[in-house]
């Protein structure tokens, strides 16, 4: 079966080039998850028709839409600072795509307190948006996405004004919503928690390119760039497998648990790394001899980042760093079980697993 | 003197106490400026209130002689206010929206009657809608219509010295507008003229506000380009500034009376339009 958007997105913007496939199929929630100018917002804009597509195609549902003008395709966009119409009352805000849409003012009017009471703002109808806090904004920004019935969903960062609380709140609210959406939805992040939370599979972008797409669980099980092992909080490495060792920079192996051969990468979690005052002996396979670069509290623990043979992250007790009299600059050894590693093969056409074609 | 106005320092106590107002003295070299600014401005005024024939004030306001020119400057001038927004507004959103060639060149023009002697303008005028004016001929022979020298020609005049400040002020706007909020009318499925009655002029209301009655202000105190294309007829093109020069020849308190009525009714409708329209930007 064809998804309901099947699109290629090619934007050239001088020296910087967006290159996307995208495919997203009816009811599914894809978030595009990239750093700060990656593109994702660009590539939302050319789905949306307000950037020009260089090259490559839009499919919506069957129907081309390279040459339709944004107000004639079936989308919904929420934009990251909303852009509710200063002028118009909430309600009135939502009833803005109805009309447009050929509906009547009452109906109109009455469909869109429909909306506010999905997402339980009736009360607020007749405020302005100068009135609404950050949360409320949001959420009439969603309703009046999702009252012309769109097709696609777009969503630019969504909650990305919001604070930390009501952003919570808000982020489950938006689960919700998108659930409840037939049409296919593509949420542009850089807030990792943002995507694993709202999105059934992640598309993740660098410079203009997908660099891995699949679901939470694979992504975070086997990031497969910096970006995504950082994002994920992972420690990773690419080299080269023979059995159980991988060559992971000039004279550093590591011990693995997975036999591998060829091209591979070697991830594990910061609290899998032990650290030592002197070379540990016994049952650690891995063990290096490390500088302290730098400390931080993380959670209940401290990160501590390491230099030497590969840079390495690892948490531990603030006990634990208080017995070891852990400071920058220091020498200590660094230990990893190969039993907590994940060893996996870096074979270039793995990292796309959904692209089907 | 040397010390800003009161209503600039804070009204809750001061913990700096005079210190702090020392800091706020203003350098004299700006405040004699300012102040002689503020003299050269006002005097003029005030000196036209002091001469002003008081006691024979309420007999003369109501002669024929000032309420006829006050009424046709109020018609004419709030006429080409209509006319330079009908025309001015959509064409301040081409030059601040629509990238076309040639844009530069078309905001230049339209500030030409800006720096234009307005004299130089009625002069202009008459060579295009005069009898014997490329169009004025043609709309003459067509359609039997004169321009010149009749109270349309009296708003024509008005409009063509006016329209640039509206043009002007409403692209201002329209640029320092968001134009993102329009990309969010289009993906609501708004078309442009939609989005530009529907949310474009209603984000820049305020702007359009200032500028018409910034080309109301200028229209009402139109005099040359009046006078050369339209000519000084009581009761059809005579407005108050041609009226105030006319009766400056023959009687000063005539001419007085009608200067301080027309300050008098631009600056009450100024005030009563910026309290409602212009105070909140």
């Amino acid at each position: 079966m064809n998804p309901l958007l099947d699109a290629h997105i090619v934007v050239d913007r001088g020296t910087f080039r967006v290159d996307l496939p995208l495919r997203i199929e009816a009811g599914e929630v894809v978030a595009l998850l990239g750093p700060n100018g990656a593109g994702k917002t660009t590539a939302l804009r050319a789905l949306a028709g307000l950037q020009p597509l260089s090259a490559g195609h839009v499919t919506l549902a069957g129907r081309n839409l390279d040459r339709t003008p944004t107000e004639h395709r079936p989308i919904g966009v929420v934009f990251q600072d909303y852009l509710l119409f200063p002028h118009l009352s909430a309600l009135d805000n939502v009833a803005f795509g109805p009309r447009r849409h050929g509906v009547d003012r009452r109906a109109a009017r009455r469909q869109a307190a429909d909306w506010l009471t999905r997402v339980g703002l009736a009360d607020l109808a007749r405020h302005k948006p100068r009135q609404l806090s950050g949360g409320q904004a949001q959420r009439v920004a969603l309703a009046r996405a999702l009252a012309v019935h769109p097709l696609l969903l777009l969503l630019d960062e969504p909650l990305a004004a919001l604070d930390a609380r009501t952003r919570l709140d808000t982020r489950a609210e938006l689960h919700r919503h998108l659930g409840e959406h037939d049409g296919a939805t593509l949420l542009v992040t850089h807030d990792p928690l943002d995507a694993l939370v709202l999105a059934d599979r992640l598309v993740i972008v660098e410079h203009g390119h997908v660099v891995q797409e699949g679901d939470a669980a694979t992504i975070t099980a086997q990031p497969r760039t910096d970006y995504v092992a950082r994002l994920v909080g992972l420690n990773l490495y690419r080299g080269h497998a023979s059995g159980y060792s991988v060559q992971v920079s000039d004279g550093f192996a590591l011990t693995v648990a997975d036999a591998l051969h060829g091209e591979a990468f070697v991830a594990f979690p910061p609290s899998a790394v032990a650290l030592h005052r002197h070379q540990p002996d016994g049952s650690p396979r891995n063990a290096w001899p490390a500088t302290i670069t730098g400390l931080q509290r993380h959670g209940d623990n401290l990160r501590v980042q390491l230099a030497g043979p590969v840079v390495v992250a690892a948490d531990i007790t603030p006990a634990a760093a208080a017995q070891l009299r852990l400071a920058p600059g220091e020498p200590v050894w660094a230990a990893v079980k190969a039993t907590e590693t994940r060893a996996y093969p870096a074979g270039t056409d793995a990292g796309a697993p959904a692209g089907g074609d | 003197m040397t010390r800003i106005d009161e209503h600039d320092v804070p009204a809750r106590p001061d913990p700096a106490g005079p210190a702090r107002r020392r800091a706020q003295r203003v350098p004299l070299a700006l405040l004699v400026p300012a102040v002689l600014g503020l003299a050269f401005l006002v005097l003029p005024l005030a000196g036209l209130v002091i001469r002003a024939p008081w006691s024979a004030l309420p007999e003369r306001l109501t002669e024929p002689g000032v309420l006829t020119p006050l009424r046709l400057s109020l018609q004419t001038a709030t006429t080409a206010t209509l006319i330079c927004l009908i025309l001015g507004v959509p064409l301040a959103w081409l030059l601040a929206r629509v990238e076309f060639p040639g844009r530069r060149v078309v905001r230049a023009l339209v500030t030409v009657p800006l720096v234009l002697p307005p004299v130089v303008g009625g002069v202009a005028l008459l060579l295009v809608f005069g009898r014997r004016g490329l169009l004025g001929e043609w709309l003459d022979a067509t359609f039997g219509i004169t321009l010149p020298f009749t109270t349309t020609g009296v708003v024509i005049a008005e409009a063509f010295v006016a329209m640039p400040f509206l043009i002007i002020a409403v692209e201002g706007a329209l640029r320092g507008a968001d134009a993102r909020y329009e990309e969010a009318a289009a993906t609501l499925g708004a078309g442009r003229w939609t989005t530009f009655t529907h949310v474009t002029l209603p984000l820049v209301a305020p702007g359009i506000a200032a500028g018409a009655v910034l080309c109301w202000a200028r229209a009402l105190g139109e005099f040359g380009a009046t006078i050369t294309f339209a000519g000084n007829f009581p009761g059809i093109t005579q407005t108050m500034p041609l009226a105030v020069y006319l009766a400056l020849e023959t009687d000063l308190n005539a001419a007085i009376v009608l200067s301080l009525m027309l300050l008098g009714v631009s600056v009450t409708i100024l005030a009563a339009l910026r309290d409602k329209w212009i105070s909140s930007p």
